[in-house]
């Protein structure tokens, strides 16, 4: 194949991590040609409000558009939509397209995410069965719902929390199934996530954890109900499942890039590829804040911060990646946020009455502050990032106490 | 319509077609200010869309609610007329604002 077109940027992935590249590199003064490929048809869009206002009806999609449509000719960058990379060749510098073009690169830049982690047993594809990653998933919902009474939500993770927030505030009947004994049992302590499973019983959700899927059951290719181990069905009219995602980065290891879960970068998102990065959902990196374990963060900061990251070292000015993680989810009245990591901590402090619905839950490893979960706690979350920043050690019985100030804790 | 003059970080002014019910935060975001990072989307949850309310009714310099005021409080440039034009709505009845984008912490 000889003769394609090249642009001096290519960005593969349109998401939060996408975007943000182009309007850095814009912004650095990148006067190259720059090229975002995105297999959704859509410009780069918010992916939060999926699972909150979006899902809600409460946001229009125009308004969870990162930029305006327009803004991206006024840049000079160029987008390629409804366009998926299936080949990425190295030694040329090209990549190819599913719909049979392609595009040679100066630099790519590859933040195509991840897609759904799907159930693997019987039925996981029928009609009535979402995943929440895209605006296609959630239209495909929203069109359905009116026909909905009972939805059951495999995955206790944040995407099936908020989810199951938001229909109930449709009325619907909602039963939600994690695997493990606890929900939020990866990103959190035991603390957060019995607040947050009573929350949802509280709200009418039938919540059930330890539960084992065995298969979604059908009637015409139209999901009737999730099949338990054990043998119990839970009727369903629809099911949602939100239990991860799959970094998307075949392509880039097929064409030799080190990784396997996620594609691995250096602390300027480099791959092992020349002039290839890798950013957002989809990059292992070295993190600082979980004491330099490999990670992936699926977070729009980490998307958002990584990009700037890359554009940086692409404009010959490397620096590090450091930024803070932090993270946010909304479910009902109840405003969680987190900062730091609490990957690997050895010690939870609640700070403040759970029961007042206004706390946090500050963890430590080896006495030190590495992250904090704040729920309609602003004021925790604001002061507690510069002790997460500064891995404070602090004793703990003041920590717990929320009626001094976390600015006003100095090293004990 | 409300008028609103922006000021952008290299101290450039310039009026921009601004529309109501919409927050400060959207029609900076639409008339292309990419400075302003607004990364949380709208939901008050972190402070990348903070601006100075230079000129504009005096109930609109001030803080909106409490989570507002506390992640204001957490910018290294909080000042007087701080505020997070996301929770800023436009509306007819505000008249002339001019904000100033914040500089970036």
């Amino acid at each position: 194949m000889a003769g394609l077109e090249k642009r001096d940027v290519v960005i593969v992935g349109a998401g939060h991590g996408g975007a943000q590249a182009a309007i850095a590199l814009r912004q650095l003064g990148f006067a190259g040609s720059v090229a975002v490929v995105g297999n959704e048809p859509e410009f780069p869009y918010e992916r939060p409000p999926l699972s909150k206002d979006y899902f809600a009806g409460d946001k229009t999609f125009d308004r969870i558009l990162i930029r305006p449509a327009a803004f991206w000719a006024e840049r000079h960058v160029e987008m390629l939509l409804s366009t998926e990379v299936i080949a990425v060749d190295a030694q040329a510098k090209r990549l190819s397209f599913a719909n049979g073009g392609g595009l040679d690169y100066g630099a790519l830049v590859w933040a195509t995410g991840g897609a759904p982690r799907k159930l693997t047993c019987s039925g996981h594809d029928l009609k009535g069965v979402h995943a929440v990653r895209t605006r296609a998933d959630v239209l495909q919902m929203m069109d359905e719902l009116s026909a909905v009474a009972q939805v059951v939500v495999i995955g206790g993770g944040y995407i099936g929390l908020e989810a199951a927030a938001v229909l109930r505030k449709f009325d619907k009947t909602v039963v939600l199934l994690e695997a493990l004994d606890r929900v939020l049992a990866r990103v959190a302590g035991p603390e957060l996530s019995y607040f947050y499973e009573a929350e949802h019983r509280a709200h009418g959700i039938d919540l059930r954890t330890g539960v084992q899927v065995e298969c979604i059951e059908e009637k015409d290719g139209r999901v009737t109900g999730v099949r338990l181990a054990g043998g119990d069905v839970v009727p369903a009219d629809m099911v949602i499942v939100g239990i991860g995602i799959i970094p998307a980065v075949e392509p880039l290891i097929v064409a030799g890039a080190q990784g396997g879960n996620g594609v691995a970068v250096d602390q300027f998102c480099r791959t092992s590829l020349p002039d290839v990065y890798a950013i957002g959902d989809c990059a292992a990196h070295a993190n600082g804040f979980a004491d330099g374990a490999t990670i992936r963060l699926e977070s729009v900061q980490n998307a958002n911060d990584q990009a700037t990251t890359a554009a940086k070292a692409i404009t010959g000015n490397l620096e590090p990646y450091r930024a803070t993680p932090w993270f946010w989810s909304n479910q009902y009245d109840l405003k969680l946020q987190t900062v730091g990591l609490s990957i690997g901590f050895d010690r939870a402090v609640v700070r403040g009455d759970i029961a007042t619905r206004s706390f946090s839950v500050v963890y430590l490893k080896k006495g030190q502050v590495i992250a904090l979960d704040c729920v309609n706690a602003m004021k925790d979350y604001v002061q507690g990032r510069k002790l997460v920043e500064a891995r404070a050690e602090i004793d703990p019985e003041r920590l717990a106490d929320a009626a001094t100030p976390l600015k006003e804790l100095t090293a004990a | 319509m409300p008028k609103l003059i922006v000021v952008d970080r290299s101290g450039a002014e310039k009026e921009i077609e601004a529309t109501a019910g919409l927050s400060v935060m959207e029609n900076l975001r639409d008339a292309g200010f990419d400075e302003l990072v607004a990364l949380c989307g709208g939901c008050c949850s972190c402070a990348t869309c903070h601006v100075y309310v230079e000129r504009g009714p005096a109930e609109v310099q001030a803080p909106g609610s409490g989570d507002e005021d506390d992640l204001l409080e957490g910018s290294g440039h909080r000042r007087a007329d701080s505020r997070l034009s996301c929770q800023l709505m436009l509306t007819d009845a505000l008249g002339e604002l001019i904000v100033r984008i914040a500089p970036e912490d």
